[in-house]
């Protein structure tokens, strides 16, 4: 990396930082009121992180996979809720980076996106449908030049306060169910009625409600390309790298808290082994474990970049599904782990050992695409896909 | 070739449309071919010919039409020919 790089690296990740000072603050509060964390999304827009994204020349600053992950994991330390809208955002925004670079709508939207810091929300779970996003029943009506679409969306993460929102659907009236594209509704472009409320066990800050979503826009606005190419070369990969490094964050918290909880007992009693700490050194052995399964990810992902044919193959769906199943079965470990060594201090709210909102912002990511769901997909590749077994492959 | 593929494409498909009615080249994720089925139909392809994808052609692009599962299955043929 030249020094140039690193420079802007630094400050992009020192930049996260001061973001998630200001999430840490309001973490508890924005959990317990169900609140959208507006301090740090706000913290995001000062510090001119939603479009680090986009390219060079349209105004961002061409942010990496990498560097986008590395915020995450910052973030997620911090407040899981406030990371994973900033996850979700820039998972949208991979698809117009991606798939948009050649309509001219889409790259005059990038220059808007970066200097205005508009925050994107996404509209692909449907009435009907749940998570299999690769299915829609709602259809876009093309008529002329605009676009008109109403969808039944069960969960729409901050669509109250989103600027802007992608939203999936049928190509046309008599498409099939699996013949998808994917349309930016820009706000003052549509209306949500509000359907469900988002009063859940963790999460609770991404204000994922449920709305009914109508919308109506220039059909420019309507990406080039199918979404199953979208979501085969971007979303795939950058939703199961970008969640998994928020659940990363969230968990290296929670090792921290065990790990500060196993000291001060060390020091209260010098001479003998606190009795948590067998616990954390397995809870840091598992961390470890997570780290490199996003690090290999992030890797197979670079690798498949560079070759169209080997993004939408089997063999780079089937690893990227893996990540997500062994992030989310992993954070679970790794943080009642973290709860046993802190015991009654780690269950209490309000303590410095605290874990309770951990633990439940950690349970919905075994939900966010069920894990089930995403084992049948994978099962149904297994029957022809072969597992590369080497170390380096 | 074309015969046996659209016949499998019948069986296994699960497509809303005839099989009869499609261009060699029409888009068959556009008309419904769902991943499940996409591998139904590699499985129905490779007991019908006698072989098995390798894993450089388990992809989008190789089962995106009849004329192109025709051309996987000529270049894997092709290739067990000349090894
Ligand atoms: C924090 C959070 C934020 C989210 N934000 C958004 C957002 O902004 N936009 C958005 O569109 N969506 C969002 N979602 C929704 C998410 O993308 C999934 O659509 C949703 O979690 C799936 O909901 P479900 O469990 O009701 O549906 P389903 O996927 O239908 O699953 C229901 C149940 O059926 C089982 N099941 C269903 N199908 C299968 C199958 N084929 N094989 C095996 N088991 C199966 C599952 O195990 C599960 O228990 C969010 C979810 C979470 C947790």
């Amino acid at each position: 990396m030249s020094l140039a790089a690193l420079a802007t690296d630094m400050s992009m990740s020192l930049r996260a930082r001061r973001v998630a000072a200001v999430a840490a603050e309001f973490a508890n509060q924005v959990d317990r009121d169900a609140r959208f964390p507006e301090e740090a999304v706000n913290a995001m827009k000062v510090e001119r992180l939603l479009g680090v994204q986009i390219p060079l020349r349209f105004g961002g600053e061409s942010a990496s996979i990498e560097e986008l992950a590395e915020i995450c994991v910052v973030l997620g330390q911090a407040c899981a809720a406030s990371a994973m809208v900033f996850a979700m955002h820039q998972i949208k925004v991979s698809s117009l980076v991606e798939h948009g670079c050649e309509s001219p709508w889409h790259m005059d939207f990038m220059r808007e996106l970066a200097a205005r810091q508009l925050l994107v929300a996404s509209a692909t779970t449907e009435g009907g449908i749940g998570g299999n996003m690769r299915n829609s029943i709602c259809a876009i009506d093309v008529d002329g030049n605009t676009c008109r679409l109403i969808k039944d969306a069960t969960v729409i993460s901050y669509g109250a306060h989103a600027d802007v929102i992608m939203v999936t659907s049928r190509a046309h009236e008599n498409a099939a169910s699996t013949d998808q594209v994917m349309t930016v509704f820009r706000r003052g472009q549509y209306s949500l009625e509000k359907t469900v409320s988002w009063d859940t066990l963790g999460m609770r800050g991404t204000c994922s409600d449920g709305f009914l979503f109508k919308g109506e826009a220039p059909a420019v606005q309507i990406f080039p390309k199918p979404f199953a190419e979208i979501a085969a070369q971007s979303m795939l990969a950058n939703s199961h790298l970008l969640w998994s490094a928020v659940w990363y964050g969230i968990a290296a918290d929670a090792v921290l808290r065990a790990q500060a909880f196993v000291r001060a007992a060390a020091r209260k009693a010098p001479g003998s082994q606190p009795p948590g700490a067998l616990r954390l050194a397995e809870a840091a052995s598992l961390l470890q474990l997570l780290k490199a399964n996003i690090l290999s990810g992030l890797k197979v992902y670079a690798d498949a970049k560079a070759d169209p044919d080997q993004l939408s193959s089997m063999a780079f769906s089937v690893a990227m599904n893996n990540v997500k199943l062994a992030s989310s079965e992993t954070i679970l470990t790794i943080i009642n782990q973290a709860m046993i060594v802190c015991g009654i201090m780690g269950y209490k709210n309000g303590t410095p050992y605290s874990l309770g909102r951990h633990l439940r912002d950690a349970h919905s990511a075994q939900l966010m695409i069920s894990n089930d769901r995403i084992l049948g997909n994978t099962s149904t590749m297994l029957l022809v896909q072969k597992p590369d077994t080497s170390l380096f492959g | 070739m074309n015969e046996t593929i659209r016949e499998l494409l019948a069986k296994l498909g699960g497509l809303p449309v005839p099989v009869t009615d499609l261009a060699d080249d029409a888009d068959l994720y556009a008309v419904g071919l769902s991943s499940f089925a996409s591998v139904q139909l590699m499985l129905g392809i490779e007991e019908a010919f006698d072989l098995e994808f390798p894993d450089s052609l388990l992809n989008r692009k190789s089962f995106a039409s009849i004329a192109a599962i025709e051309q996987t299955l000529t270049q894997i043929l092709n290739s067990k020919e000349a090894a």
